[in-house]
This record gives structure tokens, C-alpha cells and sequence, in this order.
């Protein structure tokens, strides 16, 4: 069975380095999601995987054996492309059978897989036209159609959802996800949209200038980033960040203050911090809540109705900028003072390296 | 507004087909002249190319320069030499050239840059200064035949046919097209399993039609049009090509309506195989919706 091992994973164009000592172990069967900001090196790292981009140094195992010198078409491994990259001169049917025709698959055989690829993805009545005639959805399946046929034991996405619309993205988001439950394969996807990772990912990697930044679930992602970069990173809208310094460390409290909260008394568990540490406070938007009273006061300078919730974005006094996601019905008018209080088991902290700290 | 455009856009579309018909008269003209010239005696010819008449089949018309001109020439064997070693050679080009052009367009390996720059450069070499040493080289070039291994080329078909099976300019015309094909298709391909020449012939030739019928007719013209290599490198009659045959026509006093029929035999060919591609052509480009 094909879990992926990536130990030391490097690429390097001419002096440039993409890919940056890249460790990561993918059980089979697992859904993995990279993210990261446009050219963090997902792709590249995509392509390594598939064979397309030649390994600078490190490993690469698929399965038990070690690929970076397999030739693609034996890895065992297929790629939806964010461009679906149909043979146009070929209809669904000849796209779909294409890699069943070359490792010489008996016509009959062959008919009938290509028939319940269709069946799976709803395209039986596509299968004669050619992709110049179908829409972008359609020809999305058809790529995906093209690589469950041939029974791979990783998929790799690269952005395969990016050209579509909105409602239709959700449509092929949830389809997939079923896709991934039927078939049981290993999956590795690429994507910069936070909702589509959150949503199939069993693990994320999140990816930064070649760099792995965390891997973790989803909620481990959200919950306990592992420094600042996946804090702002995942979470929509961003985590607010403070500047603040260490006041008093205790066993299992510190105070805190900065200029822009004044001092604040937190429990954490976290070992190391001392006196006059400069530090970074995280808070999500969603764990604010509009008190009498609170540690932060600002003036309001946006208000997003959103119906379930409402987006306030604030200027504090000492002119930074949070934004806070309160009740639905939370009335507030732009210029108006409004005081903030937030859930003390939820917040953030980061030594000054970025390193989260409790 | 919109009383004004139509009037003035029918203008305008008026003066541009006169424009076309214009061009079009000019190129047609010679060939409207050299097809009813074939069919006058020398006298008349003569005479009408003064007025009007050299485009109008009046007068003294027949076949019996065509009768005269097969009777001066092997007009026949000169047909089929010209066009068995232009068909060897543009369908031979044809594969030759865009198998290498593919290998510059989507494979990796070193010097790739400085070989293709290379072959680029051999593009503004005139082929009168290689005639020579040409020549030279395909004269020491061993040969197997009837006779048993013997040297040297000339003579032969293979003389005219090998040396223009590799050229820059269609080399050149098949990288450019290549390298505007999505790469992800050739990805696509060798991830569903193809070797790179199944990815040359089941993908990349077949979405390549324009650029294959563009590179005919070039090289077919080409080809058809040699005269100085032919006539350095075949003494005997046997390999001798049109255009070389026409020489046959200008010995002693010309006979000019012999010389029109025998050029409008050798037009026909061309004609045929230049509407034949047209249609390969437009065929190619709707049944792949890909554009040229
Ligand atoms: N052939 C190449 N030569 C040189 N640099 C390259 C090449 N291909 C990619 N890069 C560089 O490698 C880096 C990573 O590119 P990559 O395509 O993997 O980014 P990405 O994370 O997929 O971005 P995006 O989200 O925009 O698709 C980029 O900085 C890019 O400029
Ligand atoms: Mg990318």
C-alpha cells in the first residue's frame, strides 16, 4: 500500500532554493493539503512527487521504494492539473482510456472501466463529445475521470478547483471528498484556499518559501498554530497580533503589557519565559466579545453585516488595527468607541523568534 | 451614426476586395498566360503577347506543343523523378524534423540551447557556398547497389533525396509551434503512462496539423524548385528532375510554346498538392480546436 515518505526533500534552480530540506511522512490513504502563499514551492513540490520536476537531493519513497529516479509513468502515481490538460484532439472517452490504451489494457476491460469512471463522476453522456465542447466542470471531471481509471495509489491535485465558479467549486469540493472515501487512495492536494483545505484535509502542510511551517490536522492547525506564519496563515479573517512584554513569569501565569492592552495576567503552562521577553499575543477574531469594559478600546472604522456574525475592524489607541468577529446583531456605527474582552483560554503566544510559547 | 457606417463600411469592403482582386490578377496572370500560351504555335504566341489575346485562348489553338514537348524530353520521367524524391523527402523532413524539434521543445539535456542556436545560425547561410564542399563530401560517400559496395553518390536519387532530409527552417517552424503547446499536456501524457515517442505520436502529432501542412508546402516547393544541386550531382539523364529538364527546351532556338507547355505539366503537381494540404489544413485545425 502506498503511503509517501519525503526525507530531506530539496530543489534548487540554479543558485534559487524552492524546496528547503522538506521531511514528511503521508500514511496511505491519508488526504493531505498543502498550502502556503503563492510560489511557496507547492507545485514544485507536487511535481517532484509526480516525477515531472527532477529531486536536487533527499528522498523521495513512494510506498516502500525509493522513486527519484522512476520515470513518472511508473510511480504509480496521478495528477488532475489546475489547466484539467485534456488531449483535445481526443473525445472524453479516448482522454479517460488514454493511459488504460497504453499499458495495452484489453479493449473489453478497458471499455468498462472507462464506462464507471463516467458512471462515478455523472458523465456518461459527455463520453463522445470532445473537451473543446464541454464546460470547465465538465472538463474537471474528465480529468479526474482520467486519473481514477487507471486505479493510482496517490492522486495529486494541483489547484484543480481554481478555474471554477463558486457554487460549482463547492459542488467538486464535496465530490472529491466523496471520491476520496470510495476509493481510499492516498491524496495529495494543492490549494491556497483556505476553506478547501480545511474542509478535505485529514492533514495540512502549510508551506512557506519552501519551508515546512506545520503539520497537523485541521483543528491542530487552527487551534495550536506553531508559529506566527501559520497563525496568520490559517484563520480567516487574520489573527490579531500584540506586541507585549513580559511583566512577571510565574510557574503557571504571567503578566503581560503592552501599549496596546495595557497589563494583562494569563495562565499558561509554558516553561522559559522570563522577565523583559518581548513577545507576540494572538487573537482570533472570533474570540472577542463586546464588553462595558474590557483590556482593548478602539474606534470603529468598518462594520460588515455578515447576517450570522458581524466583522468590526477597529483602531486602538495607540493607532494599530484589530478586527473582531462579534453577535450578528451587535450594533455599532463607524467612529463610534467600543471596548473588547476576549476568551483568555484561546489566545497565542509567540517568543519573539515567531515560536509559539502557550 | 448608424445611418452613416453601413454606406461607409460597404465602402470600405468594396475597395478591399478590389484591392484582393488586384493582388489576386497579379499573381493568377502568368499562369492564365503560360497555360494559353502552351496552346498557340510560336508565331502567334509571339504576336499576342502585345495585346490582350496572350491571356485568351484565340486563334490557333491546340495540344500539339504537349505532343512536341514529350517528344523533345522525357517530360514523364522527369515528372516522377522530381516527384519521388520530393515526396521521399518532405514526408522524411517531415519526421526527421519534428522529432528533433520536439526533443528541443520538451526535453531537458545539456547544450540543448547552444545546438539549437547552432542550427538557427545555419539559416542565413546561402546554399551556393556549401554547393561545393557539398559535393565533395556526397562523392565520397559509399554506396551499395547492383555493382556491389562502390563509391561516391552521384547519379542517384539518394544524392538529391539525404541532404535536404534535416533543415533549419522547418526544424526551426516546428520548435516554435511546439513550444506554444500547453506543457501539461506532454505531463498529462507521461503520467498516464506514455514513452516519449508515444507522447511525440499520439499527442503531439496529432494537435500538429497546421504546422505540419505549412512545413510541406515549403519544403514540397522547396524541392520541387531545386535545380543547381540536381544539376551538379546528376550527369544522366535517368535521376534528372524537372526543373533541370527544362533545359532541354533552350538548346539551339527556344520553343517558347513547348517551353509553356512543359511548365504548365510541371505546374499541375503542385497545384494538386497545395489544394489537397488547404483542405488537410482547415481539417486539422476544426477537428482540434486547436488554432495555428
Ligand atoms: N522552472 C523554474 N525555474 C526557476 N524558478 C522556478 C521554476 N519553476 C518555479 N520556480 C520558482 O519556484 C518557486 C515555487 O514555485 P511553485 O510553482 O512551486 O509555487 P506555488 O507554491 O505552486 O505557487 P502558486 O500558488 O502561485 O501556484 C517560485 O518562486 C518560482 O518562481
Ligand atoms: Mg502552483
Amino acid at each position: 500500500m502506498a503511503g509517501l515518505s519525503l526525507s530531506n526533500l530539496k530543489k534548487t534552480y540554479g543558485k534559487v532554493e524552492v524546496i528547503k530540506d522538506v521531511d514528511l511522512e503521508i500514511g496511505h490513504g491519508e488526504f493531505v493539503v498543502f498550502v502556503g502563499p503563492s510560489g511557496c514551492g507547492k507545485s514544485t513540490l507536487l511535481r517532484m512527487i509526480a516525477g515531472l520536476e527532477d529531486i536536487t537531493g533527499g528522498e523521495l519513497r513512494i510506498g516502500d521504494k525509493i522513486v527519484n529516479q522512476v520515470q513518472p509513468r511508473d510511480r504509480g502515481v496521478a495528477m488532475v492539473f489546475q489547466s484539467y490538460a485534456l488531449y483535445p484532439h481526443m473525445t472524453v472517452y479516448d482522454n479517460v482510456g488514454f493511459g488504460l490504451r497504453l499499458n495495452k489494457t484489453p479493449k473489453d476491460v478497458r471499455d468498462r472501466k472507462i464506462r464507471e469512471a463516467a458512471q462515478i463522476l455523472q458523465m456518461e453522456h459527455l463520453l463522445d463529445r470532445k473537451p473543446a465542447q464541454l464546460s470547465g466542470g465538465q472538463r474537471q471531471r474528465v480529468a479526474i475521470g482520467r486519473a481514477i481509471v487507471r486505479q493510482p495509489e496517490v492522486f495529486l491535485f494541483d489547484e484543480p478547483l481554481s478555474n471554477l465558479d463558486a457554487a460549482l467549486r463547492m459542488d467538486m469540493r464535496m465530490e472529491i471528498s466523496k471520491l476520496h472515501q470510495e476509493l481510499g487512495a492516498t491524496m495529495i492536494y494543492v490549494t491556497h484556499d483556505q476553506v478547501e483545505a480545511m474542509t478535505l484535509a485529514d492533514k495540512i502542510v502549510v508551506l512557506n518559501a519552501g519551508v515546512v511551517q506545520q503539520v497537523g490536522s485541521p483543528l491542530e492547525l487552527y487551534n495550536r498554530p506553531a508559529n506566527l506564519f501559520v497563525a496568520g496563515f490559517i484563520g480567516s479573517p487574520k489573527m490579531n497580533m500584540v506586541e507585549v512584554s513580559v511583566e512577571t513569569a510565574g510557574a503557571n501565569a504571567i503578566d503581560i503589557s503592552g501599549p496596546a492592552i495595557g497589563r494583562l495576567s494569563l495562565a499558561t503552562e509554558a516553561s522559559g519565559i522570563v522577565l523583559g521577553d518581548k513577545m507576540t499575543l494572538g487573537i482570533r477574531p472570533h474570540d472577542f466579545q463586546q464588553v462595558p469594559e474590557g483590556p482593548f478600546k478602539g474606534t470603529v472604522t468598518l462594520v460588515e453585516h455578515l447576517g450570522n456574525e458581524t466583522m468590526v475592524s477597529l483602531k486602538l489607541a495607540n493607532g494599530e488595527a484589530m478586527i473582531a468577529a462579534l453577535d450578528g446583531d451587535t450594533t455599532c456605527a463607524i467612529g463610534e468607541t467600543v471596548s473588547l474582552d476576549f476568551n483568555r483560554d484561546k489566545v497565542h503566544l509567540f517568543d519573539s523568534g515567531g515560536q509559539r510559547r502557550g | 451614426m448608424a445611418a452613416v457606417a453601413p454606406t461607409n463600411q460597404r465602402l470600405k469592403t468594396s475597395l478591399r476586395y478590389l484591392l484582393l482582386v488586384l493582388v489576386g490578377a497579379v499573381f493568377i496572370f502568368p499562369i492564365i498566360f503560360m497555360v494559353v500560351s502552351s496552346l498557340k504555335p510560336d508565331g502567334q504566341l509571339l504576336r499576342d503577347t502585345a495585346s490582350i489575346r496572350a491571356f485568351l485562348p484565340v486563334g490557333d489553338i491546340s495540344l500539339d506543343n504537349y505532343f512536341a514537348a514529350f517528344k523533345r524530353a522525357p517530360v514523364g520521367l522527369f515528372v516522377f523523378n522530381s516527384l519521388l524524391v520530393t515526396g521521399i523527402t518532405v514526408i522524411g523532413s517531415l519526421f526527421l524534423c519534428s522529432m528533433a524539434a520536439f526533443a528541443f521543445a520538451f526535453l531537458e539535456f545539456k547544450g540543448k540551447e547552444i545546438v539549437l542556436s547552432l542550427i538557427i545560425a545555419t539559416l542565413i547561410i546561402p546554399f551556393e557556398t556549401i554547393a561545393v564542399p557539398m559535393l565533395m563530401v556526397v562523392n565520397s560517400l559509399p554506396s551499395i547497389g547492383p555493382d556491389g559496395l562502390t563509391w561516391g553518390w552521384l547519379n542517384s536519387y539518394q544524392v538529391q533525396i539525404v541532404p535536404f532530409l534535416a533543415d533549419a527552417l522547418t526544424i526551426f517552424l516546428f520548435v516554435q509551434y511546439f513550444r506554444d503547446l500547453p506543457k501539461e499536456l506532454i505531463e498529462a501524457a507521461r503520467l498516464d503512462g506514455a514513452r516519449w515517442f508515444q507522447v511525440y505520436s499520439l499527442v503531439i502529432v496529432p494537435i500538429s496539423g497546421p504546422v505540419f501542412a505549412t512545413a510541406a508546402i515549403l519544403k514540397f516547393l522547396a524541392m520541387y524548385n531545386q535545380y543547381l544541386w540536381p544539376l551538379m550531382v546528376t550527369q544522366s539523364e535517368q535521376f534528372r528532375p524537372v526543373m533541370v529538364g527544362l533545359q532541354y527546351f533552350f538548346q539551339l532556338n527556344t520553343a517558347w510554346g513547348e517551353v509553356m507547355a512543359y511548365l504548365s505539366l510541371i505546374t499541375l503537381p503542385v497545384l494538386a498538392f497545395y489544394l489537397f494540404l488547404q483542405r488537410a489544413f482547415i481539417a486539422s485545425i476544426a477537428s482540434t480546436g486547436i488554432k495555428g
